[in-house]
C-alpha cells in the first residue's frame, strides 16, 4: 500500500490506488481512468452502487473485485435509489461518513436509471452520483441511448440512418432539479476532474459528475487516441466543461479553442459517414449551445470574459 | 412474566405498521397504492415523532423501493417495506435480487387484483405470481396475526438470510378494525435482537457483492436459495413455537381445524379461511365429517404437513382466489403436486371464487362442500359464483 501524496497535473492526489491492476477494461478505456481519479478524489471512505454498466465487467467476475472500496451490484435502473438505501442504511447505523458513490453509464442515467434518479435528485439524497457517459450502450455492443450524439453511428443507428436527435441534455435536467452541485469532466482534463470531485465531496446532498469517458471500440477509433479525443471534445465545444450550483450558478470552467469541431469527428470512425454539410450543420448546434452556456455564465458571474481558454497542450 | 402489552381495535394495515414498529425496523422505503397506503402513513408518523428511529425514504416507484430497501439491507440494516398489486409487480425484478442477495428484508403485501380492468379489491394473484422469486410468503388471516408475523418474519428471514413477504387481504383485512394485541417493547427486543448481519457491505473491507458469477459457479447459488428455503421450514416452526412461549400464540406452516375425522377438507388461504372455518363449524354441528386446512406458508411450500393432513381423506376441495390462466387455481396446482407421492390420494376439485373482490360467504363455502362430496371424478377448475 502506498502513502502519502504526489502531485498531479497540478493537485494533490494520493500515491494509493484504489483501482488495482488486473481490471477487465478494454485497451484505452475512458471509464476505467475515471474511476482510477475518482477514487483518487474521494481518498477511499468510498462506496460504490453500480447497475449493470461495461464496469459490471470491469470490475472482474466474482469472486474477483478490482477496487479497494466495498462495491454493491444493482438492477440496471436502480443506481440512484439502491445509493440512497445504502447511505440510509450507514446513516442509521451510525456511519456518517462513508461517501456513496452510484456509479452508471449513460444508458443506466439518460435512459432507465433516470427515474430513479430524478427521484433520488429531487429528494436531495446524499450521494454522489457518477455518470461516465461513453454516448452508446458499448457493453451490449454498441446500441444507441439517450446520450448518443447527433450524426452519430451506432449497431442500431446505422449507416443510411445515423442518430437523428441531439444528446439529451442531463446537466439541465439536473440544474432542474436544484441539487447542489453538478459538474461536467473528462478523463483528458484529471486535475479538473478531482477538483470538482474534490468539491462535490465536500457538499452535502445529491452531487453529480457527468464525465465524457470515450470507448474507443464504441467511438471506432484506436485506444491510444482517447485522451486526445477527451481533450477535443471539450477544445472543440463539444462537450463543454461547467458546473452548476444550485441548479442556477452556472460556471463555465474552460472556453474553447479556434478548432473546427471536424477536428474531433474526424478521429472517429463513428462520424466517418458525415459529409462537410452535415458537420457544418454540427458546428452550428455546438455554437448555439455554447452561446447558451456563456449567457448562463454571464447571468451568474456578470460576464463571460474571464473563463479561461482550455489548455490543451500539446 | 410482567406484561405491559395494550390491546387496540386497528386494522390490518395498522397492525403492520405497528409490527414494523415493534421490530424497531431501521429503514422503510416505500411508495403509496391503494389498498396499502395506510401502512406507510403510520410508519411515517411514528418517525416522524421519533417513536421509531428509522430513515423513510419517499421513493418515486414501487421499483425504486425494493432498490432502497436492497441497499440498506445490504449494509446491514433491518429494512421494511409494503406494497400491493401493481406495486408488486413493478418490483418484480428487485424481488428477485432481494432474495438472490441473501437479504432479510421483510415486506407486507396487501393482495390486490391485477389490472386491466381496474380493482383496488382483494385476489391472490398478484403475490402468487411471485412464487418464483425466492420470497417465503406467509398469508395471514387476522391482525393480530398480520403483526406477530411482521415480527416472525424479521425473527426467521435474519436467521435463513431470505425475505419475507407477509400477505394480507384488500380491505376484508387491510381495512378491517379488529382488536390487536400490541407487546410490550421489551419482550419484542427479548425475542427479537438488533439484527447483526453476517455478510454485508462494510466500509474498509473492499469486496463486491452481486457479481457477475459464470456457469461454473452461479448453480450453487441457486442450490444454496434452495437449501435456505428448506431451513426455512424448521425455522418457522421453531421461532413461532420461541414467540408463542412469549406471547401466547403459536403459528405453524399451516392451520388445521377439525381433520382428524374428517372425510372432506377444505383447503384455502388467507381471510376466507376464517369464511371456510364458519361453514365447517356449521356443517360438524350437522354431523358432517368436514375439515379445514388453512396454508398459511406457502413458500417453502408445507409438502409433508398437506400429505399428512390429506392422505386418506375422501375429497379436498381446494379454494382459490387466485388463477394462473392456462393452468389452475394455484394453491390447487400445488397441493395437487404435494399429493402425488402418496399412496392414498383424495380427489382433489379446485374451485376458483372471489376473484376481484367478489364476496365469498360462509353459503357459498358450504355448498361448495355439498357439491365436492356428490362428486366422483377430480375437476381442474370449478368456477364459484360466475354470472353467466
Amino acid at each position: 500500500m502506498s502513502t502519502g501524496t504526489l502531485t498531479w497535473a497540478g493537485v494533490e492526489v494520493p500515491r494509493e490506488e484504489y483501482l488495482h491492476p488486473g481490471h477487465l477494461a478494454c485497451q484505452g478505456c475512458g471509464a476505467a481512468l475515471a474511476m482510477r481519479l475518482v477514487l483518487k478524489a474521494m481518498g477511499g471512505d468510498a462506496m460504490v452502487v453500480l447497475p449493470a454498466c461495461c464496469w459490471t465487467i470491469i470490475d472482474g467476475p466474482f469472486p474477483y473485485h478490482a477496487l479497494k472500496v466495498p462495491l454493491l451490484h444493482t438492477a440496471f435502473e436502480t443506481a440512484a435509489a439502491a445509493a440512497a438505501g445504502v447511505k440510509a442504511g450507514l446513516e442509521v447505523l451510525g456511519d456518517t461518513r462513508t461517501q456513496v458513490i452510484a456509479w452508471a453509464g449513460d444508458g443506466g442515467t439518460f435512459d432507465i436509471g433516470l427515474q430513479a434518479l430524478s427521484g433520488a435528485a429531487e429528494r436531495n439524497e446524499d450521494i454522489l452520483y457518477v455518470c461516465y457517459d461513453n454516448e452508446a450502450y458499448m457493453n451490449t455492443g454498441i446500441q444507441r441511448s439517450s446520450a448518443t450524439p447527433l450524426g452519430a453511428w451506432t449497431t442500431t443507428t446505422p449507416e443510411g440512418h445515423p442518430e437523428d436527435r441531439p444528446k439529451k441534455d442531463l446537466m439541465a435536467i439536473m440544474a432542474a432539479h436544484r441539487i447542489p452541485y453538478a459538474a461536467t469532466a473528462t478523463v483528458a482534463f484529471p486535475d479538473d476532474l478531482i477538483r470538482k470531485v474534490r468539491k462535490a465531496r465536500g457538499i452535502k446532498g445529491t452531487r453529480l459528475i457527468h464525465i465524457l469517458a470515450p470507448c474507443p471500440p464504441g467511438w471506432r477509433m484506436e485506444s491510444e487516441l482517447m485522451i486526445k479525443v477527451s481533450r477535443l471534445a471539450v477544445a472543440t465545444g463539444a462537450f463543454p466543461l461547467f458546473e452548476v450550483e444550485g441548479g442556477t450558478r452556472y460556471t463555465v470552467t474552460y472556453r474553447p479553442a479556434q478548432i473546427p469541431l471536424k477536428e474531433y469527428l474526424k478521429l472517429q470512425g463513428r462520424f466517418a459517414h458525415l459529409t462537410e454539410d452535415q458537420i457544418a450543420v454540427l458546428e452550428q448546434l455546438v455554437k448555439a449551445r455554447w452561446q447558451e452556456l456563456l449567457d448562463l455564465h454571464a447571468r451568474t458571474h456578470g460576464q463571460a470574459e474571464e473563463i479561461p481558454v482550455v489548455p490543451i497542450g500539446g | 412474566m410482567v406484561t405491559v402489552s395494550a390491546t387496540k381495535v386497528i386494522t390490518g394495515n395498522h397492525a403492520v405498521s405497528y409490527g414494523a414498529l415493534l421490530s424497531r425496523v431501521q429503514v422503510i422505503s416505500a411508495y403509496p397504492i391503494t389498498p396499502q397506503t395506510q401502512v406507510v402513513e403510520l410508519l411515517s408518523e411514528f418517525v416522524a415523532s421519533g417513536r421509531l428511529a428509522a430513515r423513510f425514504i419517499t421513493v418515486e416507484s414501487e421499483h425504486s423501493a425494493m432498490a432502497a430497501c436492497i441497499g440498506a439491507a445490504s449494509v446491514g440494516a433491518r429494512t421494511f417495506t409494503a406494497t400491493s398489486s401493481q406495486g408488486l409487480a413493478l418490483m418484480h425484478e428487485m424481488l428477485h435480487w432481494a432474495s438472490g442477495a441473501r437479504l432479510p428484508i421483510v415486506m407486507a403485501n396487501i393482495n390486490r387484483a391485477l389490472a386491466p380492468p381496474w380493482s383496488i379489491w382483494t385476489d391472490q394473484t398478484d403475490s402468487l405470481a411471485q412464487r418464483d422469486t425466492g420470497w417465503m410468503q406467509i398469508y395471514v388471516e387476522t391482525s393480530q396475526e398480520v403483526l406477530d408475523s411482521i415480527i416472525l418474519g424479521f425473527k426467521v428471514s435474519e436467521r435463513v438470510l431470505l425475505p419475507t413477504m407477509v400477505v394480507l387481504d384488500a380491505f376484508l383485512l387491510s381495512h378491517t378494525a379488529e382488536p390487536v394485541e400490541i407487546y410490550d417493547q421489551g419482550r419484542v427486543d427479548e425475542f427479537l435482537p438488533p439484527f447483526s448481519a453476517p455478510y454485508r457491505l462494510s466500509p474498509g473491507a473492499p469486496q463486491a457483492l452481486g457479481g457477475l458469477a459464470d456457469p461454473g459457479v452461479y448453480f450453487e447459488f441457486r442450490v444454496k436459495l434452495q437449501e435456505a428455503m428448506e431451513r426455512a421450514r424448521e425455522a418457522i416452526v421453531e421461532e413461532g413455537e420461541r414467540f408463542s412461549k412469549l406471547f401466547g400464540r403459536f403459528y405453524g406452516l399451516v392451520q388445521e381445524e377439525h381433520t382428524g375425522d374428517a372425510e372432506t377438507v377444505i383447503v384455502t388461504a388467507g381471510t376466507m379461511a376464517g369464511t371456510a372455518r364458519a361453514a365447517v363449524r356449521e356443517l360438524r354441528s350437522q354431523g358432517r365429517k368436514v375439515g379445514l386446512v388453512r396454508i398459511r406458508v406457502f413458500r417453502p411450500f408445507p409438502f409433508s404437513e398437506i400429505r399428512r393432513i390429506l392422505e386418506g381423506r375422501k375429497r379436498v376441495a381446494v379454494l382459490d382466489r387466485n388463477l394462473s390462466p392456462g393452468h389452475h387455481g394455484i394453491f390447487y396446482e400445488e397441493v395437487k403436486s404435494a399429493l402425488y407421492p402418496v399412496s392414498a390420494r383424495p380427489l382433489v376439485v379446485g374451485y376458483v371464487l372471489g376473484l376481484g373482490g367478489r364476496d365469498v360467504r360462509p353459503e357459498d363455502i358450504q355448498a361448495i362442500v355439498d357439491d365436492v362430496e356428490k362428486r366422483e371424478e377430480a375437476r381442474e377448475i370449478v368456477w364459484w359464483g360466475v354470472r353467466r
